[in-house]
């Protein structure tokens, strides 16, 4: 077992606007959003008033399982406390930047499954980790 | 060529409101977007090019083309204040002449009165771009951003340490003539896959060198170049193409390339066999692999093949690169390495290159800049150039 284990995520309040409020709000719920377009049918992350795939502005927010796979990930090692920044593919369709927290990060891959982890921020929301499933 | 009757406006919108509140910066720019696209008749997938000033989040237009899920050809971000966007048709109309673009988008908007009043406050000149909130908190970082695209790469193409390494031992070959190159020992590719990984999959010796200084380049008209005595060097085309995360349909396994080196290609009448000597962007050692690849000096996936066993050293392989020792061991001032490509490609032309490094009979040389993080948002551009007596 390496000794790499990520225990204590680094937690940063993220920057919330109006087009991300309701995102963040459902954090603090435990629900992992993406917005779906309700005329081409696509979903897309990060959320957008608009669709990025046809500009339609009739757009609505989608709770995900909170499950996917790696798309692929990174361990910054050259530091006091390493992190694993990644990629996740959502069952839904789209990727999203995260950590990989409470995981060996010597054995972390491509294609494995995980599911979302939150973590307060302390300030009305909480960061979508993922862990290993 | 002029400009003149080779460009028209076909489509406009001014926003009605006059206080944006519950709106962001970037949704105010997609809003006018759409309604000028609406007036025009187009609609977004229509648009292959994009101007827009500082008004705009982000670096230069390429946060907002993401926001917008643009695919473009061509990209101007000319700040000039509130004159930006006169400049802007300008521009455009020169890149329409010129058959860069066909369908160019001009955007301003801003939020100055909802900002005084509004408790989500945004910077001055733009504001955070709208994905950051959806990315700082996890900490990217110039080398785990380039090293989720190497892991990913290796992952779909086999591609490993010890080829990634074969483009630093490259460079380093290289380095070892110029006398200001920050790092002029030739290394192994034992000394790069056994120096620290910093981030993975990539060592210190993956990541270019941080250096002060800069440069220059003068860009004349034809008739100008024929009455200077120094050797010249003519334009023979180029192409452009910001690269984002595509509303998170992602593909990290190529770069913006991809998109701007065919365009070059096409301009310039030229092939990837024809060119002599490629300075190509090496912020890390997957910069080139992938970059090699989009451009046509091989195929998608065989990059770390096409760079091992010295195949990119002048005089050994079939490709010399960055005979300068490029961002991997000379200069990469400022953090910005695309003017370091043109002007080494420029030497090489030139027939000034170090004697150890020139490329005999260098009649045609390419360079091409990566801006911004493989692993999110791009920019990327390619020339290329031909020795003017050729």
């Amino acid at each position: 077992m390496s000794e790499q284990q990520n225990s204590k995520p680094q937690v940063r309040a993220p920057r919330v606007n109006h087009e991300t409020k309701p995102f963040w709000d459902a954090t603090a719920e435990g629900k992992l959003l993406v917005k779906k377009c309700n005329d081409c049918g696509e979903n897309h992350f990060y959320p957008r008033s608009l669709c990025p795939f046809c500009f339609s502005d009739n757009t609505e927010f989608l709770e995900c399982s909170g499950k996917g796979v790696i798309y692929t990930y990174s361990v910054t090692r050259r530091t006091k406390e390493p992190w694993a920044i990644a990629y996740v593919t959502l069952e839904e369709g789209p990727t999203m930047m995260t950590n990989l927290i409470n995981c060996d990060f010597d054995n972390l891959s491509i294609g494995q499954a995980v599911e979302v982890a939150f973590v307060d921020t302390g300030e009305g929301t909480a960061l979508p980790f993922f862990s290993p499933c | 060529m002029s400009i003149r009757g080779k460009a028209y406006i076909a489509g406009i919108y001014e926003h009605p409101t006059r206080e944006a509140t519950g709106k962001t910066v970037p949704q105010l720019h997609a809003e006018v977007a759409k309604g000028a696209l609406e007036d025009a008749g187009l609609t977004k997938n229509d648009i292959d090019a994009y101007y827009c000033a500082g008004d705009v989040p982000g670096m230069g237009g390429i946060n907002q083309a993401e926001y917008m899920g643009l695919k473009l050809r061509q990209m101007d971000s000319t700040e000039t204040g509130g004159s930006s966007y006169v400049l802007h048709v300008n521009h455009a109309a020169q890149a329409i002449a010129t058959g860069h673009c066909k369908v160019a988008l001009i955007t301003l908007a801003g939020r100055p009165r909802a900002d005084a009043k509004d408790k989500i406050r945004v910077r001055p000149g733009g504001g955070a771009p709208a994905e950051y909130g959806f990315e700082g908190p996890f900490r990217p970082t110039v080398t785990n951003m380039y090293g989720m695209a190497a892991m990913r790469h290796m992952y779909e193409y086999g591609t490993t340490s010890e080829q990634l390494a074969w483009v630093k031992v490259a460079a380093s070959h290289h380095a070892q003539y110029n006398e200001h190159a920050m790092l002029r020992d030739v290394v192994t590719v034992e000394d790069v896959v056994n120096s620290p990984i910093i981030a993975d999959p990539l060592h210190r010796l993956d990541c270019c060198v941080v250096s002060d200084g800069g440069g220059a380049i003068i860009v004349v008209a034809p008739e100008i170049a024929k009455q200077l005595k120094r050797p010249s060097v003519k334009v023979l085309g180029a192409g452009e193409a910001p690269k984002h995360l595509n509303g998170g349909k992602i593909d990290l396994t190529f770069s913006g390339a991809r998109w701007s080196g065919p365009d070059a290609f096409a301009e310039a009448g030229v092939t990837p066999a024809d060119i002599k000597y490629a300075s190509i962007y090496d912020s890390f050692t997957i910069t080139v692999v992938e970059t090699l690849e989009d451009l046509g000096f091989c195929a998608k996936g065989e990059g770390g093949k096409f760079v091992s066993d010295g195949n990119l050293i002048s005089g050994v392989g079939k490709l010399p690169f960055n005979t300068d020792g490029g961002g991997l061991c000379n200069n990469h001032p400022s953090d910005r390495g695309g003017i370091t490509k043109v002007i080494e490609a420029v030497r090489q032309l030139r027939g000034e290159a170090h004697p150890k490094v020139q490329v005999p009979n260098c009649d045609i040389a390419l360079a091409h800049g990566t801006g911004g993080l493989l692993g999110s948002r791009m920019g990327s551009g390619t020339l290329i150039m031909e020795r003017a007596d050729a």
